[in-house]
C-alpha cells in the first residue's frame, strides 16, 4: 500500500539543543525524517531550538522554525501551520514529551492533528514502569522485581522485600537522569529524593538488583500491517549497572547461541506488539544472568533512540528513514533497502564484520564530580569503529575516542602483588578507563577468571583482551618486524604508534613502523558496509578499514576532495562541526567526488547518503594517511580538508603536509602562524593590533613576576594537560600561590618536580566586552560573515556564554574597526577559508584574545542566524574559488555582509547548555555552577525575535524552560558588582517579584530602597526558631531565580553550596551582572504576552526580498 | 549413517578423511582450494585432512551449531560469513540432527575461548572429534562475493598431512585436480545416505506430554532436522519419523492424519522415488506439508520442474511473504534448488493432465522473487521451501505448523461429514 493520501503536512519535532544522554543523533534521525518526508511531497513543518542542526538548515523543511520547543509555542506554530500530522518519535524524549503535552492540552485534537508514528497509550505503556512490567508479563516475559513508590518512606519500606543493592530508576526521565544504584538506606533516601524531583510523575521504581548481569539490546521495527525486524543486537561489554551509553558496547551480540538470541528476539517481537508501537522504530532492553541464562526485560523505548542511530550506523540500516517512511503508510516490503536496491527493507541485516562504541567523557571539566559510571549516562560522546574481528575493531575504537590513556599500552612495568590486587579492586568500580584497567590486570598476570570476578565482563570479551596482550608481546620479543608479525598485530588492532612504542622506537618510531610494514605490503583493504554479508551487491560506498586480503574500494574517474570529520563529540567540539563538514560536502559534491571520514555514530557526516563515499575510520594520522592512499590508487584526489572538523584534524595538518598530501585551504604553516604565541604576536605587531599582556612562567617565582608586571587579575593556564587542571582567572598573588603550587603538586607525581612546560599567563581584561567574528578570507577579499557580542563579560569561555547577533550594543565605528582588524589578521595569518576571531573591547581599546583559522562553534548560528552558509562557501574557497566568485554564483550575498545591520533584521541569541545537574561528587552532592575560562557547554540554542529581550527570552525558554514571571529572586553579588544591580533588582521589584538577599546585598538594595528580605547564609546554618537559610529556602523550591556573582575565585563556601542547590533544584541562575540585566529584559518580554513565531524561510524571504528590492 | 534423533551420539564424517597432523605441517597451515583455481591459504581448524565438497556460504549471526548438524549441509563446504565462530562453544541440547553434516568449515575467527553457561566443550575439539576439516583465518567476505558471482563450486580443504604428496608439498594443479574429481551436487540424489534406517516414534511433548496425541502425523525422512517433529509434538502430534525408503503402504498402515516431507541434501531432479511416493500421498487425499526438499518434491509431483539457485538461500534473516495474509516474514533458509512454478495466478498443476487441480505459489522471496511455498487448492497440501521449525532461525513462520494441524482436522471434518452425506 502506497503512502496516505490524506496527510498533506506533517509537523516534526527535533530534540532541542545537545545534553547529555540526547546527542546530535536525533539530528541524524530528523534530518533523515525531514529529507524522506519531503521527497513525499509533504509540506516538512520543523521546529527545534538548536541552530547547530543540519535539520534546520532551511532547504531540509519548508518552514522551519528555530523556536523554543515548549507546549505555548508549538501551540502557536500549530495554530499558524494548520499541519495534518505531527512526527514525535524522531526528536528523542523532548520531541515525544512534547507531543503528550500538546496531546494533553487538547492541541492536537483542536486543530485536528493526527499523532503519526506513534499512540500516546503505547507511549505510556512503554514508558510507564508498572504497566511495563504487565506488558512483559502478558508476552512470556520476567521482569525484575519492583515496587513503584511515589514518597521516600515507601522507599525504606519497600528495602525490606527488595533488599540491598537497588536500582532506583524515576519514571519518564531521559538518559537515566536521576538514577542510580542504592546500597544502604542513606544512599536511597538520596538517590530517592533527586528521583522524585526529576521524575514528571513523582514516581520511581525500586527493583531487585542484576548487577553484573549480561546486558542486550535489540533494535526493531514494526509497520502498520504488523510486520516486525529486528534491524541490530548490541551486546554490551560493560555489564549491568553502567548505562549502556556509558558502556562499551559491540554489535552484532558475540555471546549467545541462537536458542538464546531468538528467544529475546519472541521477546521483543511480542512486547513491541503487546505495547502497541504504531509504526517505527523502538529498542528492548534485557539483562541476562551469566549463570542460568535467566532473563530479564529491563526497558523499551518507544522512538528513535540513541542506539538506533548506532544500529543504523553499525548495520547500513536506515532506521529513522524508514521510520519516517512507515509512519506516512509504507510497509516494510515497499521499501527498497537502499544499500542493494534490489532487495525490500522487510529483512534483517546481518554482519560480516565486528562494530564496536566506545563513549568519551568529560569528567576532566569537572574535576570535583564522582567518575564512577552507573545508571545515570555522563558521557558526551561516543565513536564508533568497524573490523572484521572484535580486536580490531576495539583498537580502532579506542583510538577514535582522540584521549590521552585511551587506548591500550604495554609502557613500564606490569603491576604486582599487593599491586595487582589493588588494581582488581579499582576495576571492580567502572570507570572510563577501565577497560585500561582491565588490559593491565590481564597483562599483570590476573586471569581471565580474576578479572571476571572482579568486573562481570564475559569472559569471551576478556580473553579477547588477552589476546591483544599476546600479540603485543610477540610484537615486543620479535627479533625483527616481519611480515607475519606485523600483519598479526594489525590483524588484532594495534596501530603503527603501539608497536612502536612496544618495539621502543623514538619519537619517530611510527613512521619506521609505516615504512616497515608497508615495505612488508601489509596494509589494510576496505570492506564495505552492505547489510547483507555480501549476499546482493551493495551499492553504497559505505566503507571500513581492515587487514584482510580483498579491497573494494572502486575505481572512480571524477576529481576527490577528502573532509576529515570532527570524531566523537566533547565539550568544545561537537554537533558545530559535524554541521560545518556536511556543508561541505553538499557544497562541494557538483563539482567533485566528496569523501567522508569520521568516526562518530551520532552525526549526519556518517550517515551514508551525505557523501559520495563514507570512510568509518578513526581520525588518526595512520587511519587518515591509508584513506588518502586508497583513494589515490581509486582516482585522482584534489586534497583533504582539515578545517572544518575543529581542532581533531586541524592537529592532523603538518603531518598530512609533511606527507606529501595536499591540504586544501589555509596552510599548516598559517594555522601555525595563528596558534603558536609568539608567530601570532608578530602578526598582530605588524597590522597594530594590541592583544593583552602575557607572559610565561615555570617557577612560581617566575610567575609571580610576569603577574605582577602584567597586573592582576591574571588568566593562568598551562600548556599542557596535567589531571584536569584548567584555565583560572587569578585576582591575588596568594589565589596565584595556590594555583601554582596545586600545579607543581600534580607535576610531582607526574614529572618529577618540575613543571613540563611553562604557565601561560595573560592579563585577564575585566569587565570587557566579548565579540566573536566568524569571517572568510580568500587571500583578497574578505567576507565577514558575521560579529557577536557576548552578554556575559570576558572571562567566560565563548562557548558558555550567550551572545546576540547583530551586536545589539556595538556602534558603527566599532563594528568598523572589528572588520579592519579581521582583515588584517586573516590577510597577515594567510587564511583561505575560514576565520574565527575573539576580540575584547574594554576602555575603547579593541584587543586581540585569539584567532582560530578554522570552522568555529558558532558557524552554524551565524549561518543560521543571516541565511548565509559560510561553511558552504569556505568549502569553495578551499577548493579554489574567490569570494567574487561566489558573490556572482549567489552563494555569497553582493549587499551585505555581518557588519551590515540593518534596522529590520531579526536579533538571534545563542545560549548555552549546561551539563551540572548530571555530575555529583563522590559525595553525592552537585557540582559547581559557576562558568569560567574551561567550556563546560554541551550544547547551544537559539532565541529568534525582532528585538533583543524576546530573543533572550526564547533563547532562554529554548534552554531552561523559560524565566520566572512571579515570586522570590534571591540576589548575592559581589562587592565590585553591588552598584550594578540595583537597577535591574529594583526593576524586578516593579514587575512584582519579592527580594531576597545576604545581609550585605540587602544594605545596598535598602540604600536604593529597594525592598528586601535578609535571608540566612548557608554558613549561618538554621536559626534558633529553625529559620532556614538560603540553601534550605532554594532546595525546597521557594526561590524562582538566583543572582549569584562569584567572588574572585570560582568555588568559595556560600556562593558554592547556593549555585549547587539551585542547580539541583533546577532553578535559573544567573552568574554575572550582564546577564542580569538580559535577563530582567527577558522577564519582561515574557510577561508582554504569548510569543510570536517567524520561520528561517519567512525571514530569509525578507532578505531576499530586499535584495531584489 | 546417522540417526536423526536428538540423541547425541558422535558419528564418522562420510566425507572428511582425518588424519593426525604431522610433525612438518606444524605450522598450522590449511588451503581452501576452489575448483576454478581460486586458493585460499588459512590455519588448520577442527580435524587435519582433505575434505571435498560443494562450496557454499551461510549469513546466519548465530546457530553454528545448528547449522553444523544440519543433515541438508551433507557433502557441502560451509563459509560462515559471520566472523566469530565458537563464542558460545558446543552443547549437547542444541544439534538438529547426531552429528555434523557439514564436509568441511571455513571461518575467519575462530574462539580461542567459549563462554556459556550451557557449552560442554569448546567447537574446535567437537570438529577434530567428528573428524571434520575446518580452515580459519581466510577472507571469508572476499570468498562469499566470489560465490555470489561465479556461483556454488566444488571445493576443496587441505591439511596436515594431505598438503603433501610423498613428503613433496603438492602442487596447486594437484589440488584443483582433486577437487575437481568430486562428485557435482547437480544430479546427486543423497536422501538415503542422511534417512534413517529405522523408523522411530516422537510422541507428544510439553503441555500434551502423556496425552492422546491430536493427530498422527507420518515424516519422511529425507534428512530431518530435530525440530521438525519437536514443533508437531510440541503441537500434541504423534510423530512417526520413517525412512526416505518408506512405500505408501508403509505409510498407510501406520493410518497418518497427514503426511510430512522433510528437508535433506541434494538434487530434488533426482528424487524420483520420493516424488512418487509423494504422489501417492496426493491421490489417497492425504493432507500434506512439506519443508524444503519437501516443498521442491511437492513441485515436481505437481509436474512443475526444479533447478538450481547460483548461489542459493542460507541464512536466518530471509524475507518471505505470506501471499495469503500478505503479511512479512522473516525467516531461515537453506536451499541451493528451487521450483519452477508461475508466480501469478491458480494453474492447473501440469502433472498427468492436470490430475492434482489448481495450484498457486503462496509464498515468495522477496529478495529475489523465488517460489517459497505452494498450496493445492483442490487437494489439502502445501509446503514452504523454507524453515519455519527455525533452528537457527527466527520463529516468524511457525503457524504453519498450526495451519498443518488445521488442515489435518479440516479434512478429518470434511471427510467424516461426506462420508455422513454419502451415508444418508
Amino acid at each position: 500500500m502506497p503512502r496516505r493520501t490524506d496527510i498533506q503536512s506533517v509537523l516534526v519535532i527535533g530534540s532541542g539543543p545537545i545534553v547529555i544522554g540526547q546527542a546530535c543523533e536525533f539530528d541524524y534521525s530528523g534530518t533523515q525524517a525531514c529529507r524522506v518526508l519531503k521527497e513525499e511531497g509533504l509540506r516538512v513543518v520543523l521546529v527545534n531550538s538548536n541552530p547547530a542542526t543540519i535539520m534546520t538548515d532551511p532547504e531540509f523543511a519548508d518552514a522551519t522554525y528555530v523556536e523554543p520547543i515548549t507546549t505555548e509555542v508549538l501551540t502557536t506554530i500549530i495554530a499558524k501551520e494548520r499541519p495534518d500530522a505531527l512526527l514525535p518519535t524522531l526528536g528523542g524524549q523532548t520531541a515525544l514529551n512534547a507531543a503528550i503535552a500538546l496531546d494533553e492540552a487538547g492541541v492536537l485534537e483542536e486543530y485536528g492533528v493526527e499523532l503519526i508514528g506513534a499512540n500516546i497509550p503505547a507511549i505510556q505503556k512503554g514508558e510507564d514502569r508498572q504497566r511495563f512490567k504487565d506488558v512483559v508479563a502478558k508476552c512470556g516475559g520476567e521482569s525484575a522485581r519492583s515496587e513503584i513508590i511515589h514518597t521516600i518512606d515507601e522507599a525504606v519500606a519497600a528495602a525490606e522485600t527488595l533488599g540491598y543493592p537497588m536500582v532506583v530508576r524515576p519514571s519518564f526521565t531521559m538518559g537515566g537522569l536521576g538514577s542510580g544504584f542504592a546500597y544502604d538506606e542513606d544512599d536511597l533516601r538520596r538517590i530517592v529524593g533527586q528521583g522524585l524531583h526529576y521524575s514528571p510523575t513523582t514516581e520511581v521504581l525500586l527493583e531487585e538488583s542484576i548487577l553484573g548481569w549480561k546486558e542486550y539490546e535489540l533494535e526493531l521495527m514494526r509497520d502498520k500491517h504488523d510486520n516486525v525486524v529486528v534491524v541490530c543486537s548490541i551486546e554490551n561489554v560493560d555489564p549491568v549497572g553502567v548505562h549502556t551509553g556509558d558502556s562499551i558496547t559491540v554489535a552484532p551480540a558475540l555471546t549467545l547461541t541462537d536458542r538464546e538470541y531468538q528467544k529475546l528476539r519472541d521477546i521483543s517481537i511480542a512486547v513491541i506488539r503487546e505495547v502497541g508501537v504504531d509504526t517505527g522504530g523502538c529498542n528492548i532492553q534485557f539483562a541476562v544472568d551469566p549463570a542460568t541464562g535467566r532473563v530479564i526485560v529491563i526497558e523499551m523505548n518507544p522512538r528513535v533512540s540513541r542506539s538506533s542511530a548506532l544500529a543504523s550506523k553499525a548495520t547500513g540500516f536506515p532506521i529513522a528513514k524508514i521510520a519516517a517512511k512507515l509512519a506516512v503508510g509504507y510497509t516494510l516490503d515497499e521499501i527498497p533497502n537502499d544499500i542493494t536496491q534490489v532487495t525490500p527493507a522487510s529483512f534483517e541485516p546481518t554482519l560480516d564484520y565486528v562494530v564496536v562504541k566506545v563513549p568519551r567523557f568529560a569528567f576532566e571539566k569537572f574535576p570535583a564530580a564522582d567518575d564512577t559510571l552507573t545508571t545515570t549516562m555522563k558521557s558526551v560522546g561516543e565513536a564508533m569503529a568497524l573490523g572484521r574481528n572484535f580486536t580490531e575493531a576495539l583498537g580502532k575504537a579506542l583510538r577514535s575516542i582522540d584521549k590521552s590513556g585511551a587506548v591500550f599500552h604495554w609502557d613500564g612495568e606490569p603491576v604486582a602483588g599487593a599491586d595487582l590486587d589493588a588494581l582488581l579492586a579499582t576495576i571492580g568500580r567502572p570507570t572510563e578507563n577501565r577497560i585500561i584497567g582491565v588490559q593491565q590486570a590481564l597483562r599483570a598476570g590476573a586471569t581471565v577468571e580474576q578479572v571476571f570476578d572482579a568486573t562481570k565482563i564475559d569472559p569471551w570479551f576478556l580473553d579477547q583482551i588477552q589476546l591483544v596482550n599476546e600479540v603485543a608481546a610477540e610484537v615486543a620479543a620479535a627479533d625483527a618486524l616481519s611480515h607475519d608479525v606485523l600483519l598479526h598485530a594489525k590483524r588484532h588492532g594495534l596501530s603503527d604508534a603501539q608497536i612502536a612504542r612496544l618495539r621502543g622506537l623514538g619519537t619517530a618510531g611510527e613512521a619506521v613502523v609505516r615504512e616497515v610494514r608497508r615495505a612488508h605490503g601489509v596494509r589494510p583493504v576496505f570492506k564495505t558496509v552492505d547489510t547483507c554479508a555480501a549476499e546482493f551487491k551493495a551499492t553504497t560506498p559505505y566503507h571500513y578499514s581492515s587487514y584482510d586480503e580483498e579491497s573494494e574500494v572502486a575505481p572512480r574517474e571524477r576529481e576527490a576532495v577528502i573532509i576529515l570529520g570532527s570524531g566523537p563529540n566533547r565539550i568544545g567540539q561537537g554537533i558545530e562541526f559535524d554541521y560545518s563538514c556536511v556543508h561541505a560536502t553538499l557544497a562541494l559534491a557538483e563539482q567533485y567526488e566528496t569523501i567522508m571520514v569520521n568516526c562518530n555514530p551520532e552525526t549526519v557526516s556518517t550517515d551514508y547518503d551525505t557523501s559520495d563515499r563514507l570512510y568509518f575510520e578513526p581520525l588518526t594520522f595512520e587511519d587518515v594517511l591509508e584513506v588518502y592512499e586508497a583513494e589515490v590508487a581509486a582516482g585522482p584526489v584534489k586534497g583533504v580538508i582539515v578545517q572544518l572538523g575543529g581542532q581533531t584534524p586541524l592537529s592532523l595538518a603538518k603531518r598530512l603536509e609533511d606527507a606529501g598530501i595536499p591540504v586544501l585551504g589555509t596552510s599548516p604553516e598559517a594555522i601555525d602562524a595563528a596558534e603558536d604565541r609568539g608567530l601570532f604576536g608578530q602578526v598582530l605587531l605588524d597590522a597594530g593590533l594590541p592583544a593583552p599582556a602575557f607572559g610565561t612562567a615555570r617557577s612560581l617565582h617566575q610567575a609571580q613576576d610576569v603577574a605582577t608586571s602584567i597586573g592582576y587579575p591574571v588568566l593562568v593556564r598551562p600548556s599542557y594537560v596535567l589531571g584536569g587542571r584548567g584555565m583560572e582567572i587569578v585576582y591575588s598573588e596568594e589565589q596565584l600561590t595556590g594555583y601554582v603550587e596545586r600545579a607543581l603538586a600534580a607535576a610531582d607525581e607526574a614529572a618529577g618536580g618540575a613543571l613540563p612546560a611553562p604557565l601561560l599567563i595573560d592579563r585577564f581584561l575585566d569587565d570587557a566586552m566579548e565579540i566573536d567574528v566568524d569571517a572568510l578570507y580568500d587571500g583578497t577579499e574578505m567576507f565577514l560573515g558575521g560579529v557577536m557580542e557576548h552578554i556575559e563579560e570576558a572571562g567566560i569561555h565563548s562557548g558558555d556564554s550567550a551572545c546576540v547577533l547583530p551586536p545589539v550594543s556595538l556602534s558603527v565605528t566599532e563594528i568598523e574597526r572589528i572588520r579592519r582588524s579581521t582583515e588584517a589578521i586573516a590577510k597577515g595569518v594567510g587564511v583561505r577559508g575560514l576565520l574565527n576571531v575573539q576580540y575584547a573591547l574594554v576602555s575603547d581599546v579593541l584587543y586581540v584574545l585569539e584567532a582560530n583559522p578554522r570552522a568555529s562553534r558558532t558557524v552554524p548560528f551565524v549561518s543560521k542566524a543571516t541565511g548565509v552558509s559560510l561553511a558552504k562557501a569556505a568549502a569553495r574557497i578551499m577548493a579554489g574559488e574567490t569570494i567574487a566568485d561566489l558573490k556572482a554564483q549567489g552563494v555569497l550575498p553582493t549587499d551585505r555582509d555581518g557588519t551590515t545591520i540593518d534596522l529590520s533584521d531579526p536579533i538571534a541569541v545563542k545560549e548555552a547548555v549546561l551539563p551540572f545537574k548530571r555530575f555529583r561528587t563522590a559525595d553525592g552532592v552537585a557540582v559547581d555552577t559557576v562558568l569560567g575560562p574551561e567550556m563546560r557547554s554541551t550544547g547551544e540554542v537559539m532565541g529568534f525575535d525582532v528585538d533583543f529581550p524576546t530573543a533572550f527570552a526564547k533563547s532562554q525558554a529554548a534552554a531552561f524552560g523559560g524565566l520566572p514571571e512571579s515570586g522570590r529572586v534571591f540576589v548575592s553579588v559581589a562587592d565590585r558588582d553591588k552598584r550594578s544591580v540595583v537597577l535591574p533588582i529594583k526593576r524586578l521589584t516593579e514587575l512584582g517579584f519579592e527580594i531576597l538577599a545576604t545581609e550585605g546585598t540587602a544594605l545596598v538594595l535598602r540604600r536604593s530602597g529597594i525592598p528586601a528580605t535578609v535571608v540566612r547564609k548557608y554558613s549561618e546554618g538554621r536559626g534558633e526558631n529553625g529559620e532556614p537559610t538560603i540553601v534550605d529556602l532554594i532546595t525546597e523550591g521557594q526561590v524562582a531565580m538566583v543572582v549569584n556573582t562569584p567572588n574572585g575565585q570560582g568555588a568559595r563556601a556560600d556562593g558554592y553550596e547556593i549555585r549547587a542547590a539551585t542547580t539541583a533544584a533546577d532553578s535559573p541562575i544567573v552568574t554575572t551582572v550582564q546577564q542580569l540585566s538580559a535577563a530582567v529584559q527577558g522577564i519582561e518580554a515574557q510577561l508582554a504576552g504569548p510569543f510570536s513565531v517567524g520561520s528561517l524561510q519567512e525571514h530569509l524571504a525578507r532578505h531576499t526580498g530586499k535584495a531584489s528590492a | 549413517m546417522s540417526t536423526a534423533t536428538t540423541d547425541t551420539t558422535v558419528g564418522t564424517a562420510s566425507t572428511g578423511t582425518a588424519t593426525t597432523a604431522p610433525a612438518d605441517a606444524a605450522d598450522g597451515t590449511a588451503l581452501l582450494v576452489l575448483e576454478d583455481g581460486r586458493t585460499s591459504r588459512g590455519r588448520a581448524y577442527g580435524a587435519r585432512g582433505t575434505t571435498v565438497g560443494e562450496i557454499v556460504f551461510n549469513t546466519g549471526m548465530t546457530g553454528y551449531q545448528e547449522t553444523l548438524t544440519d543433515p541438508s549441509y551433507h557433502r557441502q563446504i560451509v563459509v560462515m560469513t559471520a566472523p566469530h565462530i565458537g563464542n558460545t562453544g558446543v552443547n549437547d541440547e542444541d544439534p538438529e540432527s547426531g552429528r555434523i553434516w557439514v564436509s568441511g568449515y571455513v571461518v575467519r575467527d575462530p574462539a580461542r575461548r567459549f563462554s556459556s553457561w550451557r557449552a560442554d566443550r569448546s567447537l574446535d575439539a567437537e570438529l577434530a572429534a567428528q573428524g571434520v576439516v575446518g580452515i580459519s583465518d581466510v577472507d571469508t567476505r572476499a570468498l562469499t562475493r566470489h560465490l555470489r558471482e561465479l556461483g556454488v563450486m566444488r571445493a576443496g580443504i587441505f591439511s596436515g598431512d594431505a598438503l603433501y604428496r610423498d613428503g613433496v608439498r603438492r602442487t596447486t594443479d594437484d589440488l584443483v585436480a582433486e577437487v575437481r574429481s568430486a562428485p557435482q551436487m547437480e544430479g546427486a540424489a543423497l536422501a538415503a545416505e542422511v534417512s534413517v534406517d529405522e523408523a522411530y516414534t516422537v510422541e507428544p511433548l510439553g503441555e500434551h506430554a502423556g496425552s492422546e496425541p491430536v493427530a498422527t502425523v507420518v515424516a519422511v525422512d529425507l534428512g530431518i532436522k530435530a525440530m521438525t517433529p519437536y514443533r508437531l509434538a510440541e503441537r500434541g502430534v504423534r510423530v512417526h519419523v520413517v525412512p526416505a525408503t518408506t512405500t505408501i503402504e508403509e505409510v498407510e498402515a501406520l493410518e497418518p492424519d497427514g503426511v510430512f516431507f522433510s528437508n535433506g541434501p541434494g538434487d530434488p531432479g533426482a528424487a524420483t522415488t520420493e516424488v512418487e511416493l509423494l504422489r501417492a500421498v496426493l491421490d489417497r487425499r492425504i493432507p500434506y506439508f512439506g519443508i524444503c526438499y519437501g516443498n521442491q518434491i511437492f513441485g515436481r509431483a505437481l509436474g512443475f520442474g526444479t533447478y538450481k539457485l547460483a548461489y542459493g538461500h542460507r541464512g536466518i534473516n530471509q524475507p518471505v511473504m505470506d501471499r495469503t495474509t500478505g503479511k512479512v516474514e522473516v525467516t531461515a533458509h537453506n536451499h541451493g534448488f528451487a521450483v519452477d512454478a508461475p508466480l501469478d495466478g491458480e494453474p492447473v498443476a501440469p502433472f498427468d493432465g492436470g490430475r492434482f487441480g489448481r495450484v498457486r505459489v503462496s509464498h515468495v522471496g522477496l529478495n529475489d522473487q523465488v517460489v517459497e511455498g505452494l498450496e493445492a487448492l483442490d487437494l489439502p497440501a502445501f509446503s514452504v521451501q523454507y524453515h519455519p521449525e527455525a533452528a537457527a532461525g527466527p520463529h516468524d513462520a511457525s503457524y504453519l505448523f498450526d495451519r498443518f494441524l488445521d488442515l489435518m482436522s479440516t479434512h478429518r471434518t470434511r471427510a467424516t461429514s461426506t462420508t455422513t452425506e454419502q451415508e444418508s
